[in-house]
């Protein structure tokens, strides 16, 4: 009956289509791979060109000054594999600081103020989620236009540094704890911060691999479209991703004030984009669909360090510090479009 | 089958669209256990009953029954939820994920720390076993499936969502025999596992190698539910477009109405072909000529048409206009000597969304002219007006951006553009895919008094049925060759086109076999 073309021969399975079902599951990860070994050789050249890397101090500041870079980039990683961006994290980190800051001295019980720092996140990414998905607002224009708001309404409470008390409980979540006593000053120390950053790189991990809100933020990735086909709740998702990044902006605030002790209307101007940058480098990629928490981890420790490297070398200018972080986003943005161009064949 | 109680009864459904009635008091009933194709040409409300039936299109009247119990279904999750599953023409899945979380999708498997992947992926593989798709590996990443496997992939996913009733909407239309017939095996396997299955095709043959019972619908009315043994294919046809078979006789002898002149030829092509996309082919069109090209899809309709207006450059064959030797290499090139092609892509290749009737009506004319000459307002305006007028756009608003008006005005905007360049040939791609039946009826017989006033027709369109009534002659394709050239009139049919298709293809068969016994001897 359904001869009408002439039958072709059997598709049998080739020696390259086997090739390809090998190498296909490790296209994804290679651009994180890459943003490891990269990490790697970084600390490996640091400890040979300036010595002192590889020590418990260096990287517990390591990880210490750049909790908050940790966290925004786990919050892009959500928004970034559904194939969207936000751009508000930064100014975000502003407004929330500077408010929770001014609540605090102002005379507010320091926790319910830092619960409000997480929750201006919170409403900034639920504005932000509601333009876009029942506004049918560019991700990128939306967020853009929450980013003016959050720096506006940051520099109308105040454009001076707003000092925390240094008995304020907020302070105590910067407060160095040594773990382990090492000889000198080589010790491991951990902040709060820090571990609230682990905690939500662990909670975000699970959510992205083990629950079917994270899957259906890679399936929203993969093709919108067809997500809402398969009856996935795709209004519900997009929501929570702006929603997540918003709110994880917000404690990235907390975490950020509670160190440096006071917060500032241009605190966190170009953040938006180092998370961006970190999640990247990190192996996410930007058209959706593919990326890992633990790689945008990876791509924020990469940033970092690069600072430290460039501050130990003494002899780079800081003004390259962004010239060298745009040359390592354009090595892995071209990683990721060959990956992308041996996937489509 | 008829015995028991049907899973899907849908009553008096009705559903209107500004300015049309797409479903008008349609009933449809669905068995478990049955494969059963929903007929129609294009217009007819198939689509527009299966998005009421999976929650897309609101009804106005009418009810659903599933299983027995009203329902009111708000979307693809509802209906889902409802036993409703839905595989469409696209394949719409996330070639980033893997085939087994594909087919699991939102119905993973959960243990005490969120998802187990192990027991997912187990029950991918046990669900793609049942549909005889065991060899796949549920890790593997989607995309390295060739389309038709990932179409079967698709089907196994309404499995897991443990639907009852499985919609499948034009499913062959990208497939191969062997494809097809893959897809049968599981629809089989399916129906005999009591899943209630509405095919929707517009391929005959595989309706009739398929299905158990078929509803027609014609201009949005039910015209009947039928056995598929008690109804042949002709009265099939007949049904579908709603005249008795002796009607449908006479319209075919009145359409081969138009004698060719004896005069030479207006285009003649000796040996035009191109690698990869049509073998050489002879071709002659005259003035006042339909000419109709037939064939499956992917059999080189449309490859022979760009050939034929240079949006392609043959690597092979001569042209000749009117006897004189031609280059026609370049779309300028075949505008500058009147050809004309409205192609098949309305949206992509077509209309242009946000620019208003008049703009996209111009649009050709203005183009012949070059940038630098642009065509005075008042020229424009007498121009739309005329083609607005003779071609009935509806509305008849020359400023309304043309993403507003309906595919058929659409269309007839398009037809208008071309005709303005004032061509002497027209090369017509699917002007009438995805159209309602009345603007069909209207362009057809529109492109019938072109060719009446001298124009050479080159018509092209998936339907036989309306190729046949369309052309004076008609060149069969197939596999991207001319495998004959018909003249239209009095015994030449749909069916026939299809023996023609068939028969060579069985001779392909034949020397197949011969090859292969030369090959084993």
């Amino acid at each position: 009956m359904s001869t009408l073309t002439s039958p072709s021969a059997e598709a049998a399975p080739t020696g390259i289509r086997a090739l390809a079902k090998r190498v296909t599951p490790q296209l994804d990860t290679l651009p994180t791979a890459a943003a490891v070994v990269i990490f790697v050789g970084m600390i490996v050249y640091g400890e040979a060109a300036y010595g002192r890397i590889v020590q418990f101090n260096t990287l517990s500041n390591l990880l210490i000054n750049n909790a908050h870079l940790v966290i925004l980039a786990v919050g892009l990683t959500f928004v970034i594999v559904t194939g969207g961006i936000d751009l508000s994290v930064g100014a975000v980190i502003a407004i929330s600081s500077v408010a929770g800051v001014m609540l605090i001295n102002a005379g507010w019980n320091p926790w319910l103020a830092m619960l409000l720092m997480v929750l201006i996140g919170t409403a900034f990414g639920t504005v932000s989620g509601i333009l876009i998905q029942y506004f049918h607002v560019q991700p990128f224009i939306a967020t853009l236009a929450m980013m003016f708001l959050g720096r506006g309404l940051a520099s109308m409470l105040s454009t001076e540094p707003e000092r925390v008390p240094d008995d304020s409980p907020l302070r105590s979540l910067g407060e160095q704890l040594k773990i382990y006593d090492g000889p000198k000053v080589n010790d491991i120390v951990l902040t709060p911060g820090v571990l609230i950053a682990a905690a939500v790189v662990a909670a975000a991990f699970f959510m992205l691999h083990r629950t079917r809100t994270g899957r259906t933020v890679y399936a929203i990735g993969g093709s919108e479209q067809s997500a809402a086909l398969m009856g996935l709740p795709v209004a519900k998702t997009k929501m929570s991703v702006y929603i997540i990044s918003g709110s994880l902006a917000g404690l990235a605030a907390v975490v950020y004030t509670a160190r440096l002790g006071s917060a500032q209307n241009i605190t966190g101007i170009g953040w938006e984009l180092d998370a961006i940058a970190a999640t990247v480098i990190g192996g996410t990629l930007l058209t959706g669909g593919a990326g890992f928490v633990l790689g945008s981890v990876v791509g924020a420790l990469v940033l970092g360090l690069m600072n430290v490297l460039i501050t130990r070398d003494g002899g780079i200018p800081p003004e390259a510090t962004t010239i060298i972080t745009g040359g390592i986003l354009l090595v892995f943005v071209l990683l990721q479009r060959a990956v992308l161009a041996r996937r489509r064949e | 089958m008829p015995e028991s109680l049907p899973i899907v009864e849908m009553v008096g459904i009705s559903i209107s669209f500004p300015g049309v009635k797409a479903l008008d008091d349609v009933g449809f009933r669905l068995f478990p256990g049955e494969v059963h194709s929903l007929m129609g040409e294009n217009g007819a409300g198939k689509s527009t009953l299966i998005k009421a039936l999976t929650g897309v299109y609101k009804i106005d009247e009418g009810e659903i029954r599933i299983a027995g119990e009203p329902r009111r279904l708000g979307g693809t999750a509802d209906a889902q939820s409802a036993g409703i599953s839905t595989v469409y023409q696209e394949v719409n899945l996330c070639s980033n994920l893997t085939i087994g979380e594909n087919v699991m999708l939102g119905h993973e498997i959960k243990g005490a720390a969120g998802i187990n992947w192990r027991a997912t992926h187990r029950a991918a593989r046990e669900t793609l076993e049942k549909l005889g798709l065991g060899h796949l590996d549920p890790k593997q990443s989607l995309a390295t499936l060739p389309l038709a496997v990932q179409q079967l992939v698709a089907i196994s996913r309404s499995m897991v969502a443990k639907s009852k009733v499985l919609i499948l909407d034009e499913p062959t239309s990208s497939l191969d025999a062997n494809e097809v017939e893959q897809l049968f095996t599981v629809i089989r396997r399916l129906r005999d596992q009591g899943v209630a299955i509405l095919f929707v095709s517009h391929f005959l043959d595989q309706v009739y190698a398929i299905s158990d019972r078929l509803t027609v619908l014609r201009n949005g009315r039910f015209e009947g539910e039928y056995r598929t043994e008690e109804l042949d294919r002709a009265r099939l046809i007949a049904t579908m477009i709603g005249k008795d078979i002796a009607t449908l006789k006479s319209l075919d002898a009145k359409a081969s109405r138009r004698v060719r002149s004896d005069e030479p030829p207006l285009y003649s092509a000796k040996g035009i072909g191109r690698k990869g996309a049509i073998s050489e082919v002879d071709i002659d069109l005259h003035r006042g000529e339909v000419v109709g090209l037939a064939g499956l899809l992917g059999s080189g309709r449309t490859e022979l048409a760009r050939l034929i207006y240079g949006a392609d450059r043959p690597d092979s064959g001569e042209v000749t206009l009117d006897g004189e030797k031609a280059e026609i290499t370049t779309p300028a090139k075949a505008l500058a000597r009147h050809i004309a092609l409205s192609s098949e892509n309305r949206r992509d290749e077509g209309i242009i969304r946000d620019l208003s009737v008049r703009e996209n009506l111009v649009l050709a004319v203005q183009a012949r002219r070059g940038w630098a000459r642009p065509l005075p307002r008042r020229e424009q305006d007498a121009l739309v007006e005329k083609y607005i007028a003779a071609l009935g756009v509806r509305p008849a608003d020359p400023e309304r951006p043309i993403r507003l008006l309906s595919g058929g005005n659409q269309q007839k905007v398009l037809l208008g553009r071309w005709l303005a360049t004032e061509p002497e040939l027209l090369i017509l791609d699917e002007p009438t895919r995805g159209i309602d039946v009345g603007a069909k009826a209207e362009i057809q017989e529109y492109v019938a008094a072109l060719a009446d006033d001298g124009l050479a027709v080159v018509f092209i369109s998936s339907e036989l049925e309306e190729v046949v009534r369309q052309s004076d002659r008609i060149i069969v394709l197939k596999d991207r060759r001319k495998i004959a050239e018909i003249e239209g009139g009095h015994g030449v049919s749909a069916d026939s086109i299809v023996t023609i298709i068939a028969e060579d293809a069985l001779g392909d068969e034949r020397a197949d076999a011969v090859v292969r016994e030369e090959v084993t001897s």
